[in-house]
């Protein structure tokens, strides 16, 4: 019994709270990517890069109050610091509306169009955000580092194994349920929401109705940046702040958007989880977990891990290939990738 | 109320429509019928600024409209359904009909967050407008559920009801008859004929069942291969040769009656 639950708390420690707070990161990320394809009809690649020029303007404002000495302990100060990068990322993309999309929307230009101006500017912004804060690696953590530390856990329960979990991992998944609640609730009970929405289903009776269209817009890229924002600091309170990371995030978020079916809000949510969970289930080792559960003379020998953690970013490719084989609409049905 | 001169419209080298001149009168119901291809859906997207005609002049109201955008002439008052009735499917009727006035404080994200009071006022407004259009029209069972789910019919029906969201001056149905069923037909009608009588609508209706263009179009207008053919009431037309001989093929009358 005690072995079982050594387990347990080791899968929990090193599978299940990390693949939740990833997973939460994604779904934030993902619900960017599908509103924006919902309203706008195309894929939009330089959300990544959106992500972390909103977490850059954070880590300014971070640094700056720290260096004030404004503190919010034991919760870190990028929490106060968030609402300056969020301004300030909901800013850049309406002014990237305006001067580039806006001009391909008049002409009505086809989505592949979009997509291509949306590489443009995923490279101007990724030169942007290194330029300024450079390539290198970032820490902005502060506060807390705990909720629960391994050894108060270890000696709370008598078990072999802790179970760590991090201030930035509960903040990841108390954050994500209430932005998620909270844009469930825009858009399905306001009035912008239900533009939105309607805009989605079927753009040429909303122009034939009163609904405007560049409000429309405006709102959907303010969405896309607070979630952004949102997304890209807690992943570097989580981790660390990298631009390149940043873009590399940009195929796992993808995969969880297409997975849930794009266009379709739930079906990010639910993406972002499949794809954290396979990418942390496959790349975990599980030697010691195996050990505490089979008789001794069957441990194994190897570390009994499926992919090497330098691969786990195809772990997304897979699934990727396989659900736009199989069910190209997603698991909940969006508008085809 | 509409007056339509010389209009054209082309597309590559098939004349879709050929120097058409026409008047709709105001608190009219006008039918447009002709065979299928005679250029009256093509009219209809003219006028209500779908296409840009490639010649000719539209005026509502003496005030000169051609060429405006769509959500411009709904502006106007200028309103049409769609031969295909279209909703927004994944809200509910009365969702649907709430959609329809523009300009509600509601979409701006500002207001949205520090107005609530404005906004749920004018959300009431709004609703109670809704129901009453939801009752005119007898759909009051269907009010809560997603417009997708609805019969091809009550999709018509919800056409009809978003022109009666706004103070619509005149409304073009395209062919709101087809595919709806004989009782939902006659609630369609009634319908049009209240509006038309109670609230001074001015319809303009493309339409193939002579019953239905019968029971509530004066005038009616004939069209056949881009042209105006006939106007008139719809026993003149009835009766008129040109019109049978468009329906029916050029020469039928002369050949001679089959033996039995």
């Amino acid at each position: 019994m005690v072995d079982f639950l050594n387990a347990f708390a080791l899968l929990s420690n090193f599978v299940i709270v990390p693949a939740m707070t990833y997973g939460s990161q994604l779904a934030l990320g993902a619900l960017g990517v599908t509103l924006v394809y919902g309203i706008l009809r195309f894929s939009n690649f330089a959300h990544g890069d959106t992500m972390a020029f909103g977490t850059m303007v954070t880590i300014f404002a971070t640094w700056g109050l720290q260096s004030a000495g404004v503190s919010i302990h034991p919760l870190p100060t990028a929490l106060l610091a968030l609402p300056v990068g969020i301004a300030a990322t909901v800013a850049l993309c309406l002014v990237i509306d305006r001067s580039v999309y806006k001009f391909y929307r008049k002409s009505r230009s086809v989505p592949v169009v979009f997509l291509i101006a949306s590489v443009g500017v995923m490279f101007v912004l990724n030169g942007v955000v290194r330029f300024i804060i450079g390539p290198g690696d970032q820490r902005f953590a502060d506060g807390e580092r705990f909720i629960i530390k391994a050894k108060a856990f270890k000696k709370l329960t008598g078990l072999n194994e802790g179970i760590a979990f991090k201030t930035s991992q509960g903040l990841t998944i108390v954050t994500a349920i209430i932005v998620v609640a909270a844009l469930f609730w825009f858009l399905n009970r306001t009035r912008s929401g239900k533009s939105m929405r309607a805009y989605s289903d079927n753009e040429d009776l909303a122009r034939l109705s009163g609904i405007n269209p560049e409000r429309v817009v405006m709102i959907t890229w303010t969405l896309a940046a607070v979630l952004a924002t949102i997304a890209g600091v807690l992943y570097g309170l989580d981790k660390s702040f990298k631009p390149f990371t940043y873009f590399q995030l940009l195929l796992p978020i993808f995969a969880s958007a297409i997975v849930g079916g794009l266009g379709n809000p739930l079906g990010a949510i639910a993406g972002g989880f499949v794809i954290a969970f396979s990418e942390v289930v496959v790349a975990y080792a599980y030697k010691k977990f195996l050990t505490y559960l089979v008789p001794e003379q069957w441990a194994p020998d190897s570390l009994v891990q499926l992919l090497s953690t330098d691969y786990k970013f195809a772990v997304s490719f897979v699934i990727l290939v396989l659900v736009l084989l199989i069910r190209p609409t997603g698991i909940f049905k969006g508008k085809g990738a | 109320m509409i007056r339509i001169e010389n209009l054209h419209m082309q597309f590559g080298g098939i004349h879709a429509v050929e120097n058409v001149s026409l008047s709709i009168e105001k608190g009219s119901i006008t039918g447009l019928i002709g065979p299928n291809g005679a250029g009256k859906t093509t009219l209809f997207n003219c006028i209500a600024g779908a296409y840009t005609p490639t010649s000719g002049k539209i005026y509502l109201d003496d005030e000169e409209i051609t060429g405006l955008k769509p959500h411009e002439l709904f502006a106007r008052g200028l309103l049409r359904t769609f031969q295909i009735a279209q909703e927004f499917s994944t809200l509910t009727v009365r969702e649907n009909l709430m959609m329809v006035p523009g300009d509600q404080c509601g979409e701006s994200l500002i207001d949205t967050w520090l107005r609530p009071a404005k906004v749920r006022e004018e959300e009431e407004r709004i609703r109670a407008k809704a129901d009453s259009v939801i009752e005119f029209l007898e759909i009051t069972h269907v009010a809560d559920e997603l417009a997708g789910n609805l019969s091809g019919g009550q999709k018509k029906l919800l056409e009809l009801g978003r022109t009666m969201m706004v103070d619509a001056k005149i409304v073009f149905l395209d062919e709101v008859g087809a595919g709806v069923n004989r009782t939902l037909l006659n609630t369609l009608g009634d319908a049009i004929q209240r509006l038309n009588k109670e609230h001074g609508y001015t319809f303009c209706m493309i339409e193939h069942d002579m019953d239905f263009v019968g029971r509530l179009c004066d005038p009616v207008i004939v069209m056949a291969e881009g042209e105006l053919l006939a106007e008139g009431t719809i026993e003149d037309i009835k009766s008129n040769e040109h019109v049978i001989e468009a329906y029916l093929g050029t020469g039928l009358k002369n050949k001679p009656e089959p033996k039995s």
